[in-house]
């Protein structure tokens, strides 16, 4: 694996180089791809190719049950994935999660941060601690934690919150899709903000002190001071938080799997790719699905980047 | 923003901080109460068992599903730590480069490490199931190590290219006027710099290969290679339709134990490490 | 402790940008030499290439008598304290200074001996076992200070040591680097853009613009005989005044007046058109103040005083005056270079602080010819300016 990138770097110097560079700056960027290369080529070849592949294998009709069927098939499986009703479901449903949760997750997360800030100094490695325990937990294990808590036979929920009037004793909360989607949703919710609010709260710290005074002297209110200083200032770090969070929304997958396996009509464009494939082993219709969700995900990264103008490299500490 | 809060602003950020910590902990004391609870006491509704036992942990450890679980804490354990070790030692060396070095296509690795840690991981796994399967690496370690890394090398790439830019390398410098070697100068002054953001970016690398379920359960088959969250998936109880809670939720903790004991013990270093590599801060 | 001789040394970046341009210079053993210029001038280029951070693309540069443009710095055996002090964030004060004594593998009880003699000497004791971060800036400073003098380094080296602290603290320092320097007589190189530094600190100054050595003289033979229009602006405070004068047959014209060069000060003006008069603050008087037997030696003219700042033990008048649009240019492009604004053509002038002189009038001042430099505004040389002495003995550099 060494041999390679070495190769591909010398490929790169060569190219860009202008002749009269010092031997001292070219052997830097000999060294440069070396130690970056090893990285950089795994990283292609365990994302790059399997995306390439799963692109190739889409155009196949293929079943693993039925290979001598096998037989090329041109984009005929995006036309039946994308004329069949069950994408287009698993696709709104995806969109519904994916808007609801960011929208609450983003006030919550906004609220969480500014606690974090303004928190006293004994209390703020305790708020620490506490918002990296959901960050850090294992997704099927809060997936878990909600399921037992809204389950009929094992859950609190039911008796807790009874005297709602939407709550009864025998509230199922799986037997339909919305009260399936709410929870799915409340866990995501949960599991996700932690990480949202961190990265808020690494703009908040960035918001210059002395604005909030000065603002504070021109007689601004907090909400005024909120709305005119603090967000304004702090837009990249919002924008950023947004995208990633609505990247990573939209790939949900495990609360889903362990919470209602798709049923109730709750399945995501994530599950549908995984039941074809793995359950029902059409790779090749798996592979369409698969090829189709990464688009969409580059589509809403290219819709962040161009409609809100994130600038990532700034914004993620690359100068 | 107020330097000096009266007592009333102090003592609603107290109410406001209690707030933030029921909210982080409630679910997760709520499994651990549910790990403790009897069979009987399992769809009691209530909150709390009545009577506390180690029954499900009994279960899960040296009982009906001694196998199922450990065998996957081994798979889990394993799997992460060498997909974790890789990753932390591809992207150390990385890192220093884009960090330290002039070289072009930093921003194309920079770019692509970005790219890569946004795909949707269910896009990858197609392919690989059909690969594996061909190639003999289906339900085993490395088949799972594998995908791994393009979780855990991105994030570590970035990371860490964020932790790097802020040593102040001309330290190197003053070491060599001091009279070092290139080496001694990496070894005495870059290095004990270098060290915090290397684990703190092994931290975080542990906690996403840890969290994977996707992979572990579409790349593997048996107990060969399953990993925990896998396995909760598959753990069933007398009948077919009744997931054993009890030892679910038991699994669950025991799986839980080492993230908190990370958090706990770096919570400060995490967040330095998963804002930076996010937004500089 | 050796000599240190630079002998046609260039600096060619690999854009083709020379940062440093031929420069030869030597640096007398147990000499403090300033490095001084505006930023960009490559002062702090040509230090890091004698400490050997930086490469040498051209010239050669010795140490004592020995070609050192090949040596790895540690091999150089220099010590250099930096801009930011580059402290090790990890190891305590203690461990800082003797770093180089570790890396020599100096026995430990020699190790301890020598950081706590040197950390006698900065007051450090106190702070030993502290690490970096909580120490205050000039306790910084010092550690770098002490990181330096603990081995027997041939040659110090300041890459503007000063620059990171406030204005007291700054002064403090500069009188404890001087006092330390002179204690030690070790050869040392120090870079600074504040002439305040330059003029105190140094045996001898160089001043550098983009990348071209103008002057090395003593402070007081700069000051007073600064060789071009750019060493004339840089070095004093308030800077000289430059009055754009025009040949006429029988003297200059000024905006002040015609006036006539003494014996002293004469100089060929022969084929000159426009020439530009420096002259300091401090050699102009309130008329009033001035005894009549100095006063032939100058000048006398009516100025519009603008306003004046009095600052106790004297005071400086602002008169502002126009300037032919050509010698305006060149004044604004000359003030950019030394890193200032222009902001109008106008004299500054020093008056006595009992001078009753007021702000918004018309006043009588006296202006001293004989120490008056006449510039050539085409080259910038000084025209007046006194060849340098034959035989400098510092500047031989002869090892004691």
């Amino acid at each position: 694996m060494t041999a390679t990138p070495a190769a591909a770097g010398k490929l790169q110097v060569e190219k860009t180089a202008p002749p009269p560079t010092s031997d001292r700056a070219r052997s830097e960027r000999r060294l440069g791809w070396l130690l970056a290369g090893p990285a950089f080529v795994v990283m292609l070849l365990v994302t790059a190719y399997p995306i390439a592949q799963a692109f190739y294998e889409s155009l196949f009709k293929y079943r693993l049950t039925d290979p001598d069927a096998r037989a090329f098939n041109g984009l005929g499986n995006y036309a039946v994935v994308l004329t069949d009703s069950v994408w287009w479901q698993a696709v709104g449903v995806t969109v519904l999660i994916t808007a609801i949760t960011v929208a609450v997750e983003a006030v919550i997360g906004f609220a969480l941060a500014l606690v974090m800030h303004r928190a006293i100094t004994t209390l703020r490695p305790v708020l620490r601690t506490a918002i990296l325990i959901p960050y850090a937990i294992i997704t099927v294990v809060s997936a878990f934690a909600w399921l037992y808590a809204f389950d009929l036979q094992t859950g609190f929920v039911n008796s807790w919150f009874s005297w709602l009037p939407a709550i009864s004793e025998e509230t199922n909360w799986f037997g339909g899709f919305g009260t399936s989607v709410t929870v799915i949703i409340m866990s995501e919710i949960w599991k996700t903000t932690p990480f949202i609010s961190l990265l808020l709260l690494a703009g908040l710290a960035q918001v210059p002190e002395d604005l909030q005074e000065a603002a504070k002297v021109d007689g601004a209110t907090w909400w005024q001071r909120m709305y005119k200083v603090t967000i304004p200032n702090m837009k990249a770090a919002i924008m950023v938080a947004l995208l990633f969070r609505t990247l990573d929304a939209f790939r949900i997958f495990d609360n889903v799997f362990i919470m209602t396996q798709g049923s109730q009509n709750t399945e995501v464009v994530s599950f549908l790719a995984y039941r074809q494939t793995i359950g029902r082993l059409e790779i090749g219709l798996g592979s369409a699905v698969s090829v189709l969700l990464f688009l969409c995900v580059v589509l809403i990264s290219v819709a962040f980047i161009k409609l809100f103008r994130v600038d990532l490299s700034s914004a993620r500490g690359g100068n | 923003m107020e330097r000096e809060q009266t007592a009333r602003q102090k003592s609603l950020w107290w109410v406001a901080g209690v707030i933030v910590i029921v909210y982080a902990l409630f679910p997760v004391a709520w499994i651990v109460s549910l790990s403790f609870k009897r069979a009987s006491d399992l769809s009691s509704r209530e909150f709390l068992p009545t009577t506390w036992t180690w029954d499900n942990y009994d279960l899960i450890l040296r009982g009906d599903f001694q196998d199922l679980f450990l065998s996957a804490l081994r798979n889990s354990i394993g799997i992460t730590l060498i997909a974790t070790f890789i990753a932390v030692v591809l992207s150390t060396f990385c890192a220093y480069a884009i960090a330290r070095l002039d070289f072009p296509g930093k921003k194309l690795i920079l770019t692509t490490a970005l790219a890569v840690s946004i795909f949707p991981v269910i896009s990858i796994v197609t392919p690989l199931f059909n690969l594996w399967r061909n190639i003999g690496l289906y339900d085993t370690w490395p088949g799972l190590i594998i995908p791994y890394l393009s979780l855990t090398l991105p994030l570590s790439i970035w990371t860490l290219s964020a932790f790097f830019r802020q040593i102040p390398w001309e330290l190197e410098q003053a070491a060599q006027v001091d009279g070092a070697t290139t080496w001694q100068a990496f070894r005495r002054v870059i290095v004990p710099l270098a060290t915090p953001g290397v684990f703190t970016t092994a931290i975080i690398s542990f906690f996403i290969a840890w969290n994977d379920f996707v992979y572990g359960i579409s790349l593997t088959s048996t107990e060969a290679a399953r990993p925990v969250p896998a396995a909760l998936a598959f753990f069933t109880g007398a009948s077919q339709f009744e997931q054993p809670a009890g030892a679910i939720s038991a699994a669950a903790v025991i799986v839980t134990i080492p993230v908190v004991i990370l958090v706990v013990l770096f919570q400060r270093r995490i967040v330095a490490g998963l804002t930076q590599g996010a937004v500089k801060g | 402790m050796a000599a240190i001789t630079m002998k046609n040394i260039v600096k060619t970046y690999g854009d083709g940008f020379q940062a440093v341009k031929d420069i030869n210079l030597e640096i007398a053993d147990g000499e403090f030499m300033i490095l001084v210029g505006p930023s960009g001038c490559g002062k702090s280029t040509l230090l890091r290439m004698i400490v050997g951070l930086e490469d040498i693309s051209g010239g050669e540069m010795l140490i004592g008598d020995e070609r050192v443009n090949e040596k790895a710095p540690r091999d150089r055996n220099l010590a250099m304290v930096f801009q930011n002090y580059a402290l090790y964030p990890h190891l305590t004060v203690f461990e800082n200074i003797a770093f180089p004594l570790r890396l020599a593998k100096t026995p430990d009880a020699e190790v301890k001996e020598r950081v706590n003699h040197a950390a006698e000497l900065l007051e450090l004791t106190e702070h030993l076992e502290r690490k970096p971060a909580n120490l205050s800036g000039g306790q910084r400073q010092r550690v770098a200070m002490g990181r330096a003098i603990v081995r027997n380094a041939q040659a110090f080296l300041f890459d503007e040591p000063l620059s990171n602290l406030d204005a007291k603290l700054r002064g403090q320092m500069r009188t404890e680097i001087s006092r330390l320097q002179k204690r030690l007589g070790i050869t040392t190189v120090y870079v600074t853009h504040d002439q305040v530094e330059a003029m105190t600190l140094g045996d001898r100054v160089a001043v550098l613009r983009a990348g071209v050595l103008q002057q090395v003289d003593s402070p007081r033979r700069l000051y007073q005989n600064p060789a071009n229009l750019f060493v004339a602006g840089f070095i004093g405070s308030p800077p000289m005044n430059f009055i754009p004068a025009t040949v006429t047959d029988d003297g200059l014209s000024t905006p002040f007046g015609d006036i006539q060069l003494p014996p002293g000060r004469s100089v060929d003006l022969s084929g000159k058109e426009i020439v530009l008069l420096g002259a300091r603050p401090e050699s102009f008087e309130d008329a009033d103040v001035v005894s009549d037997t100095v006063r032939e030696h100058g000048m006398v003219f009516d100025a519009q005083i603008d306003v004046i700042e009095w600052l106790g033990n004297e005071q400086y008048a602002y008169v502002p005056y126009e300037a032919p649009e050509q010698i305006r240019q060149q004044l604004a492009d000359l003030e950019r270079e030394l890193d200032s604004e222009a902001m109008r053509t106008q004299l500054v002038v020093s008056l006595d602080a009992s001078s009753q002189i007021e702000e918004s009038s018309t006043a009588s001042v006296w202006m001293d010819l004989r120490q008056v430099h006449v510039f050539d505004p085409g080259t910038g040389e000084n025209l007046t300016a006194e060849p340098a002495p034959v035989s400098d003995e510092t500047a031989e550099g002869q090892p004691a």
